[in-house]
């Protein structure tokens, strides 16, 4: 897919070109392209005058930040300890099972990216995951399917 | 939307006029729109309430508010009724009418939208009477309920901006200083540090500028408090940055926030820009000599970033790696100069301080830990949610009258306090008087306050082995201890699990927690040790039946249970069989069935939904 460059300069352009901004400037590209491409990371390096190793060493240090391109849907399965002690890494096993994925990773299909979170903050809804922005509280295995087919 | 202030007399009679304008006799309908019931439905609720209220035609006589969090997250959407104060719970978007109709233009209660009492059965129509609420001191978080977060003017009504008047009009930077440290105010973000001392030393440290932050970057699992703060109070955390700035002689200050948390950045920034454009921010506030500024920095989701030294290498633009403190932030921080950095609870505390004096504050708590804790109550508990106590209350108080006991009639067996670096307190501790060195004292610690609940079906030696591999990832790497320490203790604490264990282990573990202790360079590594030394001291026997006898008391570990169905409880009622993701149950309807533990993947799912205890763990 080709990187739209333009957007990647104006992204720096409206953070001042500073240093300092390196972090926003690199999370307003990831929203923009749903991921990280190296030809915007390049690009980046360039015009805030930096050595292409300290943008990689930000942008790998980070959990928000992804280098590959994700699929249609993320699915966030909340580890945070609320969860887990409701249950939730046996959620994150299931569907690692049924996608046929690890987390972090991408299904075959483009379909689902599948990440964990350590808290959402929404901790009476445990356990929970967020499809796309959207949160589904207090899940087991039987609403995650029903859930599943909604997004395929 | 109000007019610049240009002075504190215009703040004033702003305050004056507002608060003539808010009829307390008025009905006034409040939804609590905070993350707990956005996810529920409070959004839906808010409209729904909108479009009936203009259907009715009671735009005038009827005040509409979505507030920020109540706390009380296990029953929301939450709607309360003032000036009543009636509580509704799990309210839905067709409740909205009769809500309207009967309470609102009648004054009748709805019966079943009431809290009911799980022990006494007795339906509780007022929320102060709801044993939730009845127990806490809700002194900072309890404007949230009566505020619309993105109006300042909802603020200003109840005071807010009273203390940056008081402080411009008859207080000195020093005096303010004095006041902070008289209240006995401690750093709420876990380390527990006193606050005006801190500010002190960063005035009196010799910089070209000054920085003021408030981290946000509440990165502890299973904790929301400053969340809730900043999506429902957020003026009160501006209030106290420029408190702390006034006090400090600092023009400048950034707020570093999670960015896992988009209600609680739109609603700072939108606090933020009210601000400005009120005067309250910006050049010679109030006309006075104060000058300060405040900017937003969203995290990239890395826990180190809560440790002061990280945060501000983060703030730079850099990875979020910790320095060695043997020169303090509030002398070198952000970019070298002098920084102060206190957490969201804290800042939002100060405002309070200052208004009703050191005396008043310092007057709750216990000798040394001064004032109001908020925790998140969380975990295998009835009433989820986020509590303000007083300091000194103790475990067994919040756990039982608060927290309602815990969740399934099952036995309580631990909580843990202090997020990731904190321990695991069992239940002989439960009289302890919650404070910063009485928790300390336990081997845990007051952390930012999560507080996770487990009961009898949750394996310590499980949770030691979660919170070792959480810090295990999250760790940034710099140093060997915390980097090399952790990762040998999730693997010891692996094969544990895993039925592997040996009789070294446990003496292993201390070992390495000691040099952990000793030897890390910055609080992560510092504190990893504890969820492991808290569990080996108060859940021993837990330890030893993995390790000696193969087996796992909780029936949690995966590798150490078997799953099978029991043909005496065995309805032959198809539920385990439908639900099973493997297939790993067989049997005709009607008769037992059976399950094929090769093929089983352990996942609880046939437990879960058998109605009949048929499905047995052994």
């Amino acid at each position: 897919m080709p990187v739209d460059l333009q957007a990647v300069c104006e992204i720096i352009e409206s953070h001042g070109y500073q240093r300092a901004a390196l972090i926003g400037i690199l999370q307003d590209i990831q929203v923009k392209m749903n991921y990280l491409p190296r030809k915007a990371l390049i690009q980046v390096a360039n015009s805030l005058d930096l050595p292409l190793t300290s943008i990689y060493e930000v942008a790998t240090f980070y959990k928000a930040f992804s280098l590959e391109p994700k699929g249609r849907h993320t699915i966030q399965v909340c580890l945070g300890t609320a969860c887990h002690v409701r249950g939730g890494a046996r959620i994150l096993d299931y569907l690692e099972n049924r996608l046929e994925v690890k987390s972090g990773g991408t299904t075959r299909d483009d379909a689902f990216t599948l990440e964990t979170v350590n808290c959402l903050g929404a901790c009476a809804l445990g356990p929970i995951v967020v499809i796309d922005k959207k949160y589904y509280g207090k899940i087991n295995i039987h609403k995650i399917e029903s859930i599943l087919k909604k997004y395929q | 939307m109000s007019p610049r202030l240009k002075n504190i007399s215009e703040l004033r009679s702003l305050r004056q006029s507002l608060q003539k304008s808010r009829d307390g006799n008025k009905p006034c309908i409040t939804i609590c729109a905070g993350t707990g019931c956005h996810a529920t439905g409070a959004s839906e609720v808010v409209e729904a309430f909108k479009q009936e209220i203009v259907n009715l035609h009671l735009e005038d006589k009827i005040a509409l508010r979505a507030s920020g969090c109540h706390g009380f997250c296990e029953r929301g959407p939450l709607v309360v009724i003032r000036p009543e104060m009636i509580c509704y719970i799990n309210v839905e978007t067709k409740d909205i009418p009769q809500i309207l109709s009967e309470t609102v233009l009648k004054g009748k209660v709805i019966d079943h939208l009431l809290y009911q009492d799980p022990r006494t059965q007795k339906k509780i129509i007022h929320e102060g009477d709801i044993p939730f609420y009845k127990f806490q001191q809700r002194i900072v978080f309890g404007s949230n309920g009566e505020i619309d977060p993105t109006q300042i003017d909802d603020y200003i009504a109840i005071g807010g901006y009273q203390a940056l008047e008081k402080i411009l009009t008859e207080m000195k930077p020093e005096e303010v200083i004095e006041a902070v440290k008289k209240s006995g105010l401690r750093g709420r973000g876990g380390g527990g540090f006193p606050t005006g001392a801190k500010w002190e030393a960063c005035r009196k440290a010799k910089g070209k500028e000054k920085f003021v932050i408030c981290n946000a970057d509440e990165g502890d699992p299973g904790a929301y408090m400053d969340r809730s703060l900043l999506e429902g109070n957020p003026h009160s955390v501006i209030e106290g940055m420029l408190i702390g700035a006034y006090a400090i002689g600092s023009e400048e200050g950034y707020v570093y926030v999670r960015n896992e948390y988009p209600l609680a950045v739109s609603n700072l920034s939108r606090a933020i820009e009210q601000a400005k454009e009120a005067g309250l921010l910006g050049k010679n506030i109030l006309g006075s000599e104060l000058s300060f500024t405040v900017k937003i920095n969203r995290g990239g989701g890395a826990f180190v970033c809560g440790e002061s030294t990280a945060l501000m290498a983060s703030l730079e633009g850099r990875v979020g790696e910790p320095r060695a403190k043997y020169i303090h932030t509030v002398e070198q921080g952000l970019w070298d100069q002098p920084s102060n950095l206190n957490n969201v609870e804290t800042w939002a505390n100060v405002p309070i301080v200052i208004r009703r004096g050191a005396d008043w504050y310092s007057s709750i708590g216990t000798e040394r830990s001064k004032g109001t804790k908020i925790f998140s109550l969380v975990g295998k508990i009835n009433n989820t949610g986020l509590v303000e106590v007083p300091m000194g209350i103790t475990l067994r108080q919040i756990v039982d009258d608060i927290g309602g006991g815990i969740s399934g009639g099952k036995r309580f067996k631990a909580i843990q306090t202090g997020g990731p670096s904190g321990g695991c307190i069992p239940e002989s501790l439960l009289d302890l008087p919650v404070d910063f060195d009485r928790l300390q004292e336990a081997g845990s610690m007051m952390g930012s306050g999560g507080m996770i609940v487990m009961d009898e079906e949750n394996c310590m030696v499980d949770m030691a082995r979660y919170f070792v591999q959480f810090l295990q990832e999250e760790s940034c790497g710099k140093c060997t201890p915390c980097r090399e320490g952790l990762q040998q203790m999730g693997e010891i604490l692996n094969r544990i699990c895993k039925g592997n264990g040996r009789e070294e282990d446990m003496g292993l573990l201390q070992d390495l927690s000691q040099v952990m202790v000793d030897t890390s360079l910055c609080g992560l590594g510092l504190t990893a040790p504890n969820p492991v030394l808290s569990t080996i001291r108060y859940f021993r026997d837990e330890y030893e039946a993995h390790i000696k006898e193969k087996r796992c008391p909780a029936k949690f570990c995966k590798e150490l249970i078997l799953f099978s169905i029991d043909p005496e409880n065995c309805t032959g009622c198809g539920a385990c069989l439908r639900i099973c993701p493997t297939d790993a149950i067989m049997g005709e309807k009607k008769k037992v069935h059976q399950l094929d533990p090769n093929k089983c993947i352990k996942c609880r799912a046939c437990y879960e939904a058998c109605k009949f205890d048929a499905v047995l763990i052994r």
